[in-house]
């Protein structure tokens, strides 16, 4: 028996990838988990098994920072579903009509908050929401509505919700762009068909179009909470590292930002952040695995 | 056609609310473009109005380009972002096409492998990322962010592109393996051209979130040196917080380069993110 002569292309083929993937992504990622069962006593790196996680979740000190930052970051997501999937869905409701006209420069125009930077949005809106240039008060002012002002984003029970409602500004587009792909997808015979049974307008799009798209709104979903359990920039750039005010404003991402790389007067601490960045691989795998469990496989896919 | 599908009404409404969405998702960078180039003065007494010939104004141009070294942050951003895009397309077609073309062991479970990253991000692995790059010197270097921002996009590029890549007809192929051409000339020479569409796909999705990036820029490169300009104008912004004028124009810097792009490329972009890319 002749053994089959090795392939060589294919390894050639992924190495490259699978290379730069293990080192840089999958070997950090596992070393960070390790690190988190580590602490750092006398200049000496020490296992301290589960020490750190225990330090998270009941020392005073860092739990009311962990679930003050846990808190917030639920907040924020619940905002993100609550409010930008909806406009995303609708928008992209109103694009897919068949007879719309100016809707490609409509979807270009309302796309582009999305392609700047958390920089940008941040300090943009940083600067329209300020008491001091007062464009959002004297346009609240136009119309009467003056006495609403606040300054929301330096004020602790209106902080949170504001940056969010900016998240939700910047990245209304993706939910829009992907539901309106997956509007189009729908067959026009399955809507003519609807139509020949009287179901038309507003009937259609709740009986026969949403339960068609359900399963883009739980890829939304998912990617709506992957992305808000790992969101920092937008914190950073627009409140700092701090997360003002009094941290009102503090996610998991800047949480693990301060405490790895320290700020003011406290030192960094890497075991303690890998510890926090071990809590938000957790939580985003739970979320990823409720979603692959409970909802995909349980979602009826219909075939068009 | 149907009657409830033409209501002037109807669409009247539909135009309505499309406008007034539009407007918002506009009004802050039009008012932060038209500020920038206005004098202080203006810029405090009429904010909503376009700048004239008595309140036009370069003045907070001249403050960034004075005191920011914004061409350089450019060019860092340009080439982090250029030479990723380049590695994540042709490492990620060669791993897809090796998983789509050939059957050996354990391929079911090395797309598994590869697909894992798709929902875990990166960022979570930042302590030991960091400490990777300290090890072998790379750190403050433009390839620390290169190689991250590869990892970063591999999974998905390998997933879409392997979808692709199982449509290329195999008659094709085989065509080419009788003419004697070489595995890796039916991939560069066949196969790539014709998933090329799937390539921009994969570009377009990377090339923002790679551009705008700003955690590990700020983690791994933070040096003047390799400043990108998203870190590049949170720093200088951070530092000018009370020269309105300079702020303004630094947002404008930052805004137009991408703005540009996004007027030439947006129907590749939309026409990419609404293929069905992600099913």
């Amino acid at each position: 028996m002749t053994r089959p002569r090795i392939r060589w292309h294919i390894p050639v083929f992924l190495a490259p990838a699978v290379v730069i993937y293990t080192a840089v992504m999958i070997f950090p990622l596992v070393n960070t988990l390790r690190l988190a069962l580590f602490s750092k006593i006398d200049q000496e790196r020490v296992f301290v098994g589960l020490d750190n996680f225990r330090t998270l979740f009941f020392d005073p000190i860092w739990s009311e920072q962990f679930w003050n930052a846990l808190g917030n970051n639920f907040w924020f997501f619940l905002i993100h579903m609550l409010v930008q999937n909806p406009i995303g869905i609708v928008l992209a409701a109103i694009l897919s009509h068949p007879r719309l006209r100016f809707s490609a420069l409509y979807r270009s125009a309302i796309f582009v908050p999305t392609i700047l930077s958390f920089v940008i949005v941040g300090f943009a809106w940083k600067l329209i929401l300020s008491p001091i240039w007062g464009i959002a008060p004297s346009m609240l002012d136009a119309v009467g509505l003056k006495s609403l002002f606040a300054p929301w984003l330096g004020k602790e029970e209106y902080a949170l919700t504001t940056l969010a409602l900016i998240s939700v500004w910047q990245f209304v587009g993706i939910p829009m762009m992907l539901i309106y792909a997956a509007l189009l997808s729908i067959p026009d015979e399955v809507i003519e068909a609807g139509e020949v049974d009287g179901i038309t307008g507003m009937a259609a799009f709740w009986k026969i179009k949403l339960p068609l798209i359900l399963p883009s709104i739980g890829i939304i979903s998912i990617l709506t909470f992957v992305g808000n359990f790992n969101a920092f920039d937008l914190i950073y750039a627009s409140q700092g590292a701090l997360a003002g005010p009094d941290y009102s404003t503090d996610i998991l991402g800047t949480f693990m930002y301060r405490t790895f790389f320290g700020f003011q007067l406290q030192l960094g601490d890497p075991h303690m952040g890998s510890a926090i960045a071990s809590a938000m691989f957790a939580i985003i795998l739970v979320g990823v695995c409720l979603y692959l469990y409970g909802v995909q496989s349980r979602m009826r896919r219909y075939q068009l | 056609m149907n009657k409830a599908r033409t209501n002037p009404l109807n669409t009247f409404a539909m135009h309505g609310a499309l406008i007034f969405y539009t407007l918002i998702a506009l009004f802050p960078v039009f008012v932060i473009l038209i500020n920038s180039f206005k004098t202080r003065k203006a810029i405090f007494k009429e904010p909503l109005a376009l700048p004239d010939t008595e309140s036009f104004s370069l003045i907070g141009y001249q403050t960034v380009l004075k005191q920011g070294d914004f061409f350089l942050y450019f060019q860092n951003s340009m080439i982090v972002t250029v030479a990723s895009l380049f590695l994540i397309l042709l490492f990620g077609a060669m791993a897809a096409y090796a998983l789509s073309e050939y059957r050996f062991r354990g391929s079911k479970l090395l797309g598994l492998y590869l697909a894992l990253g798709i929902m875990i991000p990166i960022r979570i692995g930042t302590v030991a990322i960091l400490d990777l790059m300290v090890s072998t010197g790379l750190v403050n270097t433009l390839w620390a962010l290169i190689l991250v921002y590869t990892a970063q996009g591999l999974p998905l590029a390998v997933f879409i592109l392997s979808e692709f890549m199982r449509q290329v007809s195999d008659d094709l192929k085989n065509a080419g393996r009788i003419d004697g051409l070489s595995e890796y000339t039916i991939f560069f020479r066949l196969v790539l051209p014709l998933v090329r569409p799937a390539m921009a796909t994969v570009a377009v999705f990377n090339m923002i979130p790679i551009w705008n990036d700003l955690w590990f820029p700020l983690i791994l490169a933070p040096t003047e040196a390799t400043k990108t300009l998203t870190l590049g104008s949170q720093v200088f912004i951070g530092q000018f917080v009370t020269d309105w004028n300079a702020v303004l124009s630094a947002l404008s810097f930052a805004i137009l380069p991408v703005l540009a792009l996004y007027v030439i490329f947006s129907r590749q972009l939309i026409r990419g993110i609404t293929s069905g890319a992600v099913k």
